[in-house]
């Protein structure tokens, strides 16, 4: 009895092996890249000369500190995406960042220091306009923020509000701006449009209204795009019609004073929408009297305000940027100006003469593949000498910051196009030179025995020089400390490795900025920024040309559509170097509905791209002779469908050999009840291992494998709990037969689907139950294959038997995709997104129909695990332990070289890639596998054969003998 | 429940089929009646293949194209049939030569969806193959041998109320004679705990090995 537990006990032991890494293994096949998204408002922080925080406010809702020596996160908040966590605001004073969060929701204080929170405050309703910090006898205590109809101040140190005021005529007033010089009243300016401006000055002591004056401005409708306030609280607009410069004592005066810019012998660009900016140094001080007026794209003026008479100080013409700087009591202005194509100049100017500063300029230098210089930020420090130096953080249009010290060394760039990844594909690296020059003798055509022979012997002589420095290679990187040794990437070096576990990652973001990272270190190999890409694109990739069919490049395709016009463009590059190739793509004047990517290959290994037009018109890309012919003998093969969500239309059309199409069926959801929300095919690289499952009866049931297999899903219009439902449709794409239509009553969206071999994994929020819920269908052809060679969707007239089951999930999910290997013997799993930022691979095992409900003796004998309705989250299977990925919106899945490795990159604000071993690494031998003891008992068992057959011998011999 | 009110509610629409060489143009097969209300059901009065039609048929599967079906969309609610009207048609294709080759035998199947409207029509014939047989008798031409369904959404297994029922009847089952259902631990377990406890404590130095040798059985398995 005893013996039979303790084997029971070991049994336990051996099948829960947990299933995660070690300590020493973290980091070594995974790596996270964290990003804040595309820069709205920063910040350095200025309390020490030796601080090194830049706080950022993005337009990602993300609020965070950049370490400014290296450019890596201190510390980062990541809100509520879309308006509910959009920062308005970022005020900065000391060692507090006051922010205003969700259109004037919430009041937030944090310390920069450590990133902590210092307070919360819950505003009032209202759509907020501005916020300013208040000063009083030089010191900051107060906040005031701006909303449509009200104005309330809170105390800096614990955010309580010190008062709040209704604003008066608020209906008729559009309040815009709030402004404070220091001396105890905060104005605000509101405008009435076509007519005049309305100013009120409050009481910082209790919100008394002390003065409210209107002053007639008929030309003015936005305050913060035309005026600022300089000086001792003047406020200065510019009026684009009358090309005039209007000042205004906020004091005093009850009338504008116009200044025409022709006066100042100033002309403005035609066209061009002049606009100020002014510099307040500290909230408890008035402003300068010095601005700058911005007079076209590359044109900026710095004006000083004199006793009501304006100064032409300097004029920068070209100019890119202007900011001024503060620090200690100085202040100057950076302005940046081209200096020829490639390289932009920087330079420091005092702020009340004008006059260049001596030994500051500084040259950044543009990126080819970058965009524009969009705005500068400056830190400006006091050297010892009591100069000012100064450091530039440079954002430019494909929301790359560039951190750089004088006299232009580039110190830190962070590519925060990242934080938005649409799309992605991981391309196989191209073989090393020698194996590429192996594989070009058989590519060429043969010309004659002698120079085959020829050219065999050379590139066996390259394969043994490059072996032997390998060779070389290994010996001298053996004497030198391991840690010295590095493994410098570069494009140059870049080849495929043993197991294929390196591979190109291919990553377009929704900025049109297309990137090359190597998937073993995260460094970005090549970027390349598309200039001409339209705000709401959409973005397709795909890999015409692998890397397989040297000498020919590798080719990726990028459709980039307009969703609004539909009108498309291809960008045809080199995956591996990403330079745009020399092949043209065809123009494609009309709306593009739909692009298919055909196995067909033409004679240079391109896959044909088909792009189905609005007018039902195909074109081909390459269209060739070749691939046209090609495309006329297969024309009745092909076929694809149309989905037009906003109609509920689903359509098939059959290619024509002149390149027309024909409709050949058609299925239509009613719009009223349901609609489309999304439509999942398979991958086109997925692979099937085995045909069918063997029962517990020993005979076999087999897959339904339909690779045109479409999984619809479609939404109730009818959002009320009780009557609200999911349904799921299975259409065939080439024959558009409904293979199985199910719906799940007393559910609601957001659907997650993953469809592959012959199951679809879907999630979705049941109302009824208030959880979400896994549902999995499978298809199976029965206990007979109708046609086992080849699957063909116009022969299948049987329907397939569906299984259907449905789990109890405890978390919410982000996204989700299942695991590809090689040749789809390794089980799979399923990656599940968490908005926790964990990544989860749950065994498919799990989601498995045929799961009993009541065990009997052949579920047992098929392994399957008895049904349970609660999917339990483990979290050894967490894939990426600690490192989690922030706002999780795609995961990507690629075989590797080994049958038992998947590649997986997770993707939203950060990156994250590893590998996973869904049935554990069994074709790899471990790290810590003992190679000595093998060989040494290897050695033993000969030795001791060899000497037991001598002695054998010695024994027959003498028994011989006797 | 009426016999006679379920046959007032049933209406007909049109089935109608296309096979040309060049563009589709549908002329009439057929009529479906359909009668609408909580079991709707389907049946199927066609004509017969002319002369002409068989030759062209023949002829169109003879290079491989196709013969296309096509019904109204329309609603087999009771209370909407009456605003009936054409909006559109829901098509279904089968090749010319299947057709032929299956002597006109063809499944037709019609969905709909929760609301009882028409989403999408399947046409397949049996056998599905086209093997380039020759049909020479004209007369299997004639007349269809149809097969033919309607088809609402099945109700997706919403979640776990078998596995609760089973549940309450295990849990009644242990009511009753508790002393049988104790589990293996629950008798055995004086014997347990202390060796637990000891291979914990011996554990500790052959851990490594027992943890390779689960990543290889495990491997093994698949």
């Amino acid at each position: 009895m005893a013996k039979l537990i303790l084997l029971l006990l070991k049994l336990c032991i051996l099948f829960f092996v947990v299933d995660a890494v070690f300590e020493d293994q973290v980091g070594k096949f995974d790596w996270r890249q964290q990003y804040v998204g595309k820069v709205r408002f920063s910040h350095f922080d200025t309390q020490l000369q030796s601080s090194k925080k830049v706080l950022v406010a993005t337009e990602s809702n993300v609020f965070a500190a950049l370490n400014s020596r290296t450019g890596e996160l201190f510390w980062r908040h990541v809100d509520k995406t879309g308006p509910e966590g959009n920062i308005d605001a970022l005020l900065h004073h000391a060692q507090d960042a006051v922010l205003v969060v969700g259109n004037g929701r919430m009041l937030r204080s944090w310390d920069v220091n450590v990133g902590g929170l210092n307070w919360e405050m819950l505003l009032d309703t209202g759509s907020f306009q501005s916020a300013c910090l208040v000063g009083q006898q030089g010191t900051v205590k107060h906040v005031a923020v701006l909303k449509k109809t009200v104005i309330s101040v809170h105390y800096l140190s614990n955010g309580h509000q010190k008062w709040v005021e209704n604003l008066p005529e608020s209906e008729t007033v559009d309040y815009q701006t709030v402004y404070s010089g220091g001396n105890g009243q905060v104005f605000v300016l509101g405008v009435v449009p076509h007519s005049h401006i309305t100013i009120v000055v409050y009481s910082m002591e209790d919100g008394e209204i002390i003065k409210q004056v209107s002053v007639e401005a008929p030309w003015l409708s936005n305050i913060p795009a035309s005026c600022a306030v300089v000086g001792q609280g003047t406020l200065m607009c510019v009026d684009s019609t009358t090309m005039s410069l209007n000042t205004l004592d906020l004091h005093q005066q009850l009338q504008m004073t116009q200044i025409p810019l022709q006066s100042l012998g100033l002309e403005v660009d035609p066209d061009f929408h002049p606009s100020l900016v002014s510099h307040q140094p500290n909230p408890a001080q008035k402003p300068l009297s010095e601005f700058f007026l911005q007079l076209g794209p590359e044109r900026y003026l710095l004006l000083q305000l004199n006793n009501g008479q304006i100064v032409t100080l300097r004029d920068f013409k070209p100019a890119l940027l202007s900011s001024f700087v503060t620090t200690g009591e100085k202040t100057v202005a950076a302005v940046m100006s081209p200096k020829n194509k490639t390289a932009c100049s920087i330079n420091l100017f005092s702020s009340d003469t004008g006059r260049r500063l001596l030994d500051t300029t500084l040259i950044f230098t543009v990126d080819p593949n970058g965009g524009k210089p969009e705005r500068l930020h400056v830190q400006a420090f006091l050297k010892k000498d009591d100069s000012v130096g100064y450091r530039v953080m440079v954002q430019t249009e494909d929301h790359t910051l560039t951190f750089i010290q004088q006299p232009g060394r580039v110190m830190w760039t962070r590519e925060e196009a990242l934080s938005d990844v649409v799309t992605m594909e991981m391309v196989d690296l191209p073989l090393t030179g020698t194996q590429a020059e192996l594989e070009g003798e058989f590519g060429k055509k043969a010309d004659g025995l002698l120079s085959m022979v020829l050219k065999r012997l050379s590139s066996q002589l390259i394969m043994l020089q490059a072996w032997i420095a390998h060779l070389w290679k290994l010996f001298y990187d053996a004497r030198k400390p391991r840690s010295q040794v590095k493994n410098e990437v570069s494009i140059e070096n870049l080849s495929r490795d043993e197991f294929n576990l390196q591979k190109m990652m291919v990553m377009v973001t929704s900025s049109g900025k297309l990137f090359g990272i190597d998937s073993k270190t995260g460094e970005i190999l090549w970027k390349h920024y598309l200039d001409n890409v339209p705000k709401n694109a959409a973005f397709k990739l795909m890999v015409q040309r692998t890397t397989a069919h040297f000498p020919h490049p590798p080719q990726c395709t990028l459709l980039i559509k307009d969703k609004d016009t539909g009108l498309a463009t291809l960008h045809v590059f080199n995956p591996i170097f990403g330079r745009k190739s020399q092949v043209t793509p065809p123009a494609l004047p009309q709306p593009i509905l739909q692009s298919l990517l055909l196995p067909l290959m033409d004679q240079d290994y391109a896959k044909v791209l088909l792009l189905v037009d609005n007018q039902y018109k195909v074109s081909a890309f390459p269209s060739t002779k070749n691939v046209l012919q090609q495309l006329q003998e297969t024309a009745s093969s092909i076929f694809f469908f149309l989905i037009d969500s906003s109609q509920g239309r689903l359509s098939g059309y059959r290619l024509r050999t002149d390149l027309s199409t024909e409709q050949v069926w058609e299925v239509v959801i009613p719009t009223e009840v349901q609609k489309i929300v999304s439509v999942k095919g398979k991958r086109p690289n997925e692979h099937v291992h085995s045909q069918g499952r063997v029962m517990g009866d020993r005979s076999v049931l087999y897959k339904y494998l339909n690779p045109n297999l479409l999984a619809v899903v479609t939404e109730s219009t009818d959002v009320h709990q009780e009557r609200s439902f999911i349904g799921i449709l299975l259409i065939d794409g080439v024959t558009g037969r409904i293979i199985h239509e199910a719906v799940q009553r007393k559910a609601r969206g957001p659907v997650h689907v993953v469809h592959s071999e012959n199951w679809v994994v879907y999630e979705y929020w049941s109302t009824k139950s208030r959880r979400n819920e896994f549902s999995v269908i499978e298809l199976y052809e029965g206990m007979e294959l109708y046609n086992s060679t080849v699957f063909s969707s116009l022969d299948r007239p049987h329907a397939p038997q569906v299984l259907q089951q449905s789990y109890i999930f405890p978390s919410s999910i982000s996204t989700m995709e299942a695991t590809l290997t090689e040749k789809g013997i390794t089980s799979r799993h399923l990656l599940i997104g968490l908005p926790s930022g964990g990544i989860l691979s749950l065994p498919k095992m799990f989601l498995d129909p045929r799961r009993p409900e009541i065990i009997s003796e052949q579920s047992r004998e098929e392994n399957l695990i008895p049904y349970s309705p609660e999917l339990i989250i483990r979290t050894e299977w967490f894939i990426n332990y600690n490192q989690t990925v922030g706002r999780v919106r795609g995961i990507h899945t690629t075989p590797s070289g080994l049958e038992s490795t998947c590649l997986v990159v997770a993707y939203g604000l950060d990156i994250y890639q590893t590998r996973v071993y869904p049935s554990k690494q069994f074709d790899v031998l471990k790290d810590d596998y003992d190679y000595m003891l093998i060989s040494s008992v290897l050695f033993a068992l000969f030795f001791a054969t060899m000497i037991s057959k001598r002695l054998a011998e010695v024994k027959l011999l003498n028994r011989a003998w006797r | 429940g009426d016999p006679l009110e379920a046959e007032l509610s049933g209406f007909s629409v049109p089935l109608e089929h296309s096979f040309e060489l060049d563009v589709a143009k549908f002329q009439s097969r057929g009529s479906l009646l359909l009668k609408t209300g909580r079991e709707p059901s389907v049946s199927l009065t066609q004509n017969q293949l002319s002369e002409d039609d068989r030759s062209k048929l023949k002829e169109v599967a003879a290079v491989d194209g196709l013969y296309r079906i096509r019904v109204p969309r329309v609603s087999l609610q009771a209370d909407r049939q009456t605003e009936w009207q054409v909006d559109g048609y829901l098509i279904a294709f089968v090749r010319a030569c299947a057709m032929v080759e299956s002597h006109l035998s063809d499944v037709i199947t019609l969905h709909t969806d929760v609301s009882g409207y028409l989403i999408g029509v399947s046409i397949v014939t049996l056998p599905g193959a086209c093997r380039g047989a020759e049909v020479e008798d004209e007369v299997d031409l004639e007349v269809y041998n149809t097969t033919l369904s309607i088809m609402a959404p099945v109700n997706a297994p919403p979640e776990t109320a078998l596995f609760l029922e089973r549940m309450e009847q295990e849990s009644e089952k242990k009511g009753k004679n508790p002393q049988e259902q104790k589990s293996f631990f629950a008798k055995y377990w004086m014997y347990i705990v202390p060796l637990v406890l000891f291979l914990m404590m011996s554990g500790a130095q052959d851990q490594s090995g027992g943890g390779a040798g689960g990543g290889a059985a495990n491997g093994g398995g698949r």
